[in-house]
């Protein structure tokens, strides 16, 4: 946090948020992953167990999600001078992807029986998460985009992410995996809990 | 001649800076101290959010508490 930072015109300090707002979305790709990783086995077992772990990471995603949106906002009113621009494609890309998985949740609200709501938001969580990919890795990178390593190839080897900046970053991200993972586990203990309860 | 011309542009260019130096202040409190405040605005945004899913979590555990105590 109070670490040496480069100089750089515009973003003054604000260059530290590298460590919050970017990690955040690391994370929120790592949980979706996990969310994937969990409608996959669901397919192949028919668990419901496995379906709400499903759930949960894609619902710990999705709010990560949240602060993820509104620390870029205010990080962008004051070095773009703007709170949200369409120009962007990585803003728009990331706008589609949470409304996929806000369908998502839609889609499984809308299933009363479990097994058919297990199998139908698993096969959809995979679209899900290939299109989430396209929209903010894929296509960000084919247009111009005003974040850094975009419109070429990815950031850090040409950003001045210097070598201070990795010691802090780095450990971040793993953190903020593992803060994530902790979410991810009390919604499944909370979710086993329910189940348990209903009976 | 040229000593009046150089003396003009000094008053001038005093002019021109002056007036850039009372250019229209814009959200200053968040561009001041090389905007380290935005910092601030992310750690606090991220603390809010925190907390709010903590009290949802809560909110359902309270539920989850309440059908057990009343099952019994």
């Amino acid at each position: 946090m109070l670490g040496p930072v480069p100089r750089l015109d515009i973003l003054n300090e604000t260059i530290r948020n590298v460590y919050y707002h970017v990690p955040i979305w690391f994370a929120m790709l790592f949980m979706m992953a996990v969310s994937l990783y969990y409608s996959i086995k669901t397919l192949s077992s028919g668990a419901i167990e496995l379906d709400e772990k499903a759930r949960n990471a894609a619902a710990v995603g999705l709010f990560l999600c949240v602060p993820g949106m509104i620390t870029g906002s205010l990080w962008a009113r004051f070095t773009w001078n703007t709170w949200w621009t369409f120009q962007d494609p990585k803003l728009s890309g990331v706008a589609i992807g949470v409304l996929i998985y806000i369908a998502y949740f839609i889609l499984r609200s809308s299933v009363d029986d479990e097994l058919k709501r297990a199998r139908l938001s698993a096969v959809y969580n995979i679209f899900a998460f290939v299109m989430l990919n396209v929209f903010i890795m894929v296509l960000p990178r084919l247009t111009d985009s005003l974040h850094p390593g975009n419109g070429g190839n990815p950031a850090f080897a040409t950003y001045d992410l210097n070598s201070n900046m990795r010691m802090v970053f780095y450990p971040a991200v793993i953190g903020w995996i593992l803060f994530s993972f902790w979410l991810f586990d009390i919604r499944n203990r909370l979710s086993a809990l329910k189940r348990f309860t209903d009976e | 001649m040229n000593k009046h011309f150089i003396s003009a542009l000094f008053f001038i260019s005093c002019l021109v800076s002056s007036a850039q130096g009372s250019q229209p202040a814009m959200a200053d409190d968040m561009r001041a101290d090389g905007k380290i405040y935005v910092v601030i605005g992310v750690l606090l945004i991220i603390f809010i959010s925190i907390i709010g899913f903590l009290v949802v979590l809560e909110r359902r555990i309270k539920k989850m508490e309440d059908k057990i105590k009343s099952k019994n």
